[in-house]
């Protein structure tokens, strides 16, 4: 029973904002570094820069675990159906952040070999925009990740729209990551 | 130890010195010997007996734009040349050799009965160029999907590029 | 949709025995670098119905990266495997073709991505081999700072996701924690944290900080302590031992016969250093041990990697002590853009400026090959010049891609849990397997 089904009323609401609470303070990443972004992720989740204190230092290694796809890193062509089954194989409510410019729109590889944007295979929630990205932007996009969550706006949409993947949004459409300048 | 194989100090002659029989030249230091696809096999054979125990590298370069390229008198430019780096560790010395392979028949025999270090270096050839290594024992695309068509880093192969809209921006080219 | 349809590689994955030609089934159980015949060492007695044939990735936590490795295996032991890569394929020689000189490195740094500066290295230096430039000594050598960094940089990535992998969690804290330090120097010099395109044909893009003596002495004060914490945690320990000696084991025949470089090669025994052997920049003036290895194992490859981290740590106080004064580029103009002030002052920066960064330097004709030591081994760039602004052909010859070679050698026979020990100690980094 996801909060879609529910209806909304005054009864509901502090129920709604509890399971908000929780999905966003616990959101499981699933592995898929793939290219440098990958060490960034790394980082993120390492000591200096810690995701553990959003809840977030385990990345689960099986999809049908994670709750959010950090597609880190280039997706070549031999890549493109894997990144959709496993994609597939993650268990609603799922997001997807796309991190770093070649996961966006190809980056710097506008050829052959690269799909010119993630968001051709899977949808994505949040860009996250740099080469590679830094931690603080990849946290700054987690975090504009979770307050998504926590307004509720992802929901609304994906309960609008008919949820799940290949849909196409009318609504403003996902948050871009902005690092904020020291 | 230097990468170069010449003694300082000697002048670079005119008509090519003879390696194994095959033209040789030097480039920037570095010794290349040209020979044709028909005798590939045996030049490095014969080089490997030298003492060039070591592969490097193996790939190969599509001379589509620039089939008049200045080569040494006796060797025959072709298409795709298949460039073979060879180092030999005991004298800290390296050899380039550069086979002509026609574009009418693009198969030369494989390296990977002396060097087995060529069977992926190989495959990444055929993939990208379509060279056909005879004797492989898997000659199979590596790098790209397995139904993909085409060889990508040939030159009559577009880049891949799709319009990106920057207002009247050119590409690189 | 039939997912399992989409993703299938064909033939380019592990068939069943009875599908598999002779040689093909050679390389995969290893037998071609045994010098067994392609019809000994078959496992005879184990039909083809009770073997497994798994996939190991591409999306896995421990195969470093989007190697796809199919195993055979008979309960949990390797009989074949073989790798399929390509996950991460991205043009980078063909984009390449359509780069300048000068906007080559920024394509070259993101194929060994944990060791970008030693791509930009070697790329530089065979554009400079090709224009027969000569570059000062402060280049050089800040160049080679830049480089021991980069590969103690990437030896703590080998250190915390080999740790992490066979189980000592807490060492991929540490090493990232180490990396950090070392990271924001480079942020610091470079600008970025990564893929800094900092090393460039000419020299480098900036001069070192203010007070970057300070940062570096820091770095190699503060790494020693730690490392010989991680030895303690690490090198005597029982199940570490157990888990790597006599783990992948190659010989040094073996090796080269595969073209291995790098601390596969020197875990063999043989001191194949390119920065000892075949030297270049100025190694030949430091001091510094090549580290070998004796059984070929991959405790021998790590413990070789941790105390190149020390060598690395003695060769930066060298270039500390004796970095000289002078041009960070060659003062030659057509080749290196001119300070940003001049522009304002003089038409011809302006347009030197103008014409660098639009149209790119020409170089001449040639072909060049051009080697160096990365943390992987032999890192070579091979450039043909047409005599335009961009190269005609550029190749990688990426130490990675052919180590990867060694394999299905190295776990035949294993359990599936050393088959994760061997692929992180032979440190692949898929970016420039696949380039």
């Amino acid at each position: 029973m996801g909060l879609e089904d529910l209806q909304h009323n005054f009864l509901t609401g502090s129920l709604e904002d509890l399971v908000k609470w929780a999905r966003r303070n616990s959101v499981w990443p699933a592995t898929f570094g793939l290219a440098c972004c990958a060490l960034e992720m790394m980082a993120t989740g390492a000591a200096h820069y810690d995701l553990s204190r959003f809840g977030m230092e385990i990345f689960r290694a099986s999809p049908r675990q994670a709750d959010l796809m950090i597609v880190a890193g280039r997706v070549s062509q031999k890549m493109a159906p894997v990144l959709r089954q496993v994609y597939d194989q993650m268990v609603e409510p799922k997001w997807v952040i796309s991190m770093g410019v070649c996961a966006s729109s190809g980056g710097m590889f506008n050829n052959y070999a690269i799909v010119q944007g993630v968001d051709q295979i899977v949808p994505v929630d949040v860009y996250s925009p740099g080469c590679p990205p830094g931690p603080e932007t990849l946290m700054h996009s987690i975090l504009t990740l979770h307050e998504m969550i926590r307004t509720g706006e992802i929901t609304r949409r994906r309960a609008d729209s008919g949820g799940g993947a290949g849909v196409h949004l009318d609504h403003p459409g996902p948050k871009v990551a902005v690092a904020t300048p020291r | 130890m230097s990468d170069t194989d010449v003694p300082a100090g000697e002048v670079a002659v005119e008509e090519p010195a003879l390696i194994h029989g095959f033209p040789s030249s030097l480039s920037h230091g570095q010794l290349v010997v040209h020979v044709d696809a028909g005798h590939y096999l045996e030049l490095v054979t014969a080089l490997r007996d030298d003492g060039y125990a070591f592969c490097a590298d193996l790939t190969v370069v599509d001379y589509l734009l620039a089939i008049d390229r200045p080569m040494p008198t006796g060797v025959t430019p072709e298409r795709f040349e298949v460039v073979v780096n060879l180092l030999s560790m005991d004298e800290g010395t390296r050899v380039r050799v550069r086979a002509q392979v026609p574009e009418s028949d693009p198969t030369v025999p494989t390296l990977f009965g002396l060097y087995p270090g060529t069977e992926a270096m190989e495959r990444e050839a055929y993939d990208m160029f379509g060279v056909v290594f005879e004797g492989h024992p898997d000659l199979t695309r590596i790098l790209m999907p397995d139904d993909w068509e085409g060889h990508p880093l040939r030159k009559d192969y577009a880049v891949g590029r799709i319009p990106v809209q920057f207002k009247d921006a050119p590409g690189p080219r | 949709m039939d997912l399992t349809a989409e993703t299938d590689e064909h033939s380019q994955e592990l068939k069943r025995r009875s599908e598999t030609s002779p040689a093909e089934g050679a390389i995969e159980r290893g037998a071609v670098l045994r010098g067994v015949a392609t019809s000994d060492d078959v496992d005879v007695e184990i039909t083809d119905d009770e073997t497994m044939i798994i996939n190991m990735g591409p999306q896995h936590p421990s195969t470093h990266g989007v190697l796809r490795l199919m195993l055979e295996l008979d309960g949990e032991t390797v009989l074949r495997c073989k790798p399929i890569i390509g996950y991460l394929h991205t043009g980078m020689e063909k984009t390449g073709e359509d780069l300048t000189y000068l906007q080559g490195p920024t394509n070259v740094t993101r194929m060994d991505y944990a060791s970008p500066l030693n791509n930009e290295l070697v790329f530089a230096l065979a554009v400079e081999k090709l224009l027969e430039l000569e570059l000062p000594a402060r280049a050089q050598w800040i160049r080679m700072l830049m480089a021991e960094l980069n590969r103690i940089s990437s030896h703590l990535l080998f250190l915390a996701t080999n740790g992490m992998d066979l189980g000592a969690i807490s060492m991929m804290i540490y090493g990232f924690r180490d990396r950090e330090s070392v990271l924001a120097f480079f942020e610091k010099t470079t600008g970025l944290r990564m893929n800094h395109n900092y090393i460039r044909p000419g020299g480098v893009a900036a001069d070192l900080p203010d007070g970057w003596r300070d940062d570096v002495l820091r770095i190699c004060d503060d790494l020693p302590v730690h490392l010989d914490e991680y030895d303690q945690l690490l090198t005597g320990q029982p199940i570490w031992r157990e888990r790597t000696q006599g783990i992948g084991v190659i010989t040094q025949e073996q090796a080269i016969a595969v073209s291995a470089t790098g601390p596969i090669l020197r875990s063999t025994g043989l001191p194949w250093d390119l920065r000892r052997t075949i030297p270049y920049l100025f190694y030949d003036q430091l001091e510094f041990d090549v580290v070998v290895g004796t059984y070929g194992d991959t405790f021998d490859r790590y413990a070789i990697r941790l105390n190149e981290v020390r060598e690395s740590i003695k060769l930066v106080r060298q270039i500390l002590d004796r970095m000289p004064a002078g041009d960070y580029r060659a003062q030659d103009k057509k080749v290196t853009p001119p300070p940003r002030a001049r522009i304002d002052e003089s038409m011809e920066a302006l347009i030197h400026h103008f014409k660098i960064f639009t149209e790119g330097y020409k170089v001449p004709e040639g072909e060049v090959y051009v080697a160096i030591e990365s943390p992987r081994g032999e890192l070579g760039c091979y450039i043909v010049s047409d005599g335009s602004a961009r190269p005609y052909r550029l190749h990688i010859r990426a130490p990675s891609f052919v180590n990867l070679q060694v394999l299905p050698h190295l776990l035949r026979g294993g359990l599936v849990a050393d088959a994760v020990a061997v692929i992180s100690s032979v440190d692949p980094i898929m970016g420039e397997v696949d380039r």
